[in-house]
């Protein structure tokens, strides 16, 4: 692999790690767009590489919460026993619709959850 | 029924995560601080245990449909560490509103992101301008 093309993965990869860790996210915010715009990823790939990323990148910071007995496990399974669902059900959908009639519906959604974060 | 709403919005998240390659933590958050009665650090911190199974599970799914650069993606886990470390220091360093505030901002960067996509014309009409400006 040409040292260009692992800086700007390390770049990628400190910068995710950080939202990862600051906001309780796993990252792929930053990794999406950038794998796409940087270098020069397709959308489905951008998103299926992101997902493995995010795998590793949440892992070491669910690691960095527990140490602070920050991680509720029973609640984790509450949302996201559900989620495993969701995510399956979402990668197949992406393979058979358009993603920007959906994007825009979430875009909504993010929108509505930003509000409610402000206000309460 | 909190924890039917906890338990939908964690549906929604799983799917958002499919559709769009993140891990869902953008609703997860709100649905362990809402309907679960966590603090916003704590529901950052559990929010992250659901999101490595989502993301195990969903860069699976994914690479059945060829969709996963497993070697980069391997290697972007790999070189985060250092960000993450910095990032858990200063969530537990700061106010939880300041938090609150920055998770708001980040939801509405992440709105933009996705609106730019959906409205920008589909790839490979605009691929020889962007050549031509580099």
């Amino acid at each position: 692999m040409p040292r260009d093309r692992l800086l700007r993965l390390a770049a990628i990869a400190t910068a995710a790690g950080a939202f990862s860790g600051l906001l309780g996210v796993g990252g792929g915010t930053i990794v999406v767009p950038f794998l796409i715009l940087w270098l020069g990823y397709g959308d489905r790939e951008a998103t299926g590489t992101s997902l493995a990323a995010i795998a590793v990148i949440a892992a070491y910071a669910t690691v960095g919460q527990a140490m602070y007995g920050n991680v509720d496990v029973p609640k984790a399974a509450l949302v996201g026993a559900p989620a495993l669902a969701g995510v399956v059900a979402g990668a197949a959908v992406q393979q058979r619709l358009p993603e920007r009639a959906v994007a825009l519906l979430f875009a909504a959604l993010l929108i509505a959850t930003a509000v409610e974060l402000v206000v309460a | 029924m909190e924890y039917v709403a906890a338990g939908a919005l964690g549906f929604a998240g799983g799917m958002l995560g499919g559709l769009v390659g993140v891990g869902g933590g953008v609703l997860f958050v709100p649905a362990l601080a809402i309907f679960l009665d966590q603090s916003q650090v704590h529901a950052e911190a559990t929010s992250l245990l659901a999101i490595v199974f989502v993301a195990l599970v969903g860069a699976w799914r994914q690479r059945g449909y060829g969709n996963v650069r497993v070697r980069e993606g391997l290697i972007l886990g790999a070189l985060s560490p250092l960000g993450v470390a910095a990032g858990v220091g200063v969530s537990n360093a700061i106010p939880e509103r300041a938090l609150e505030l920055l998770f708001a901002g980040l939801a509405v960067v992440i709105a933009a992101q996705l609106v730019r996509r959906a409205l920008a014309p589909p790839p490979g009409s605009s691929r020889g301008a962007g050549e031509g400006a580099r």
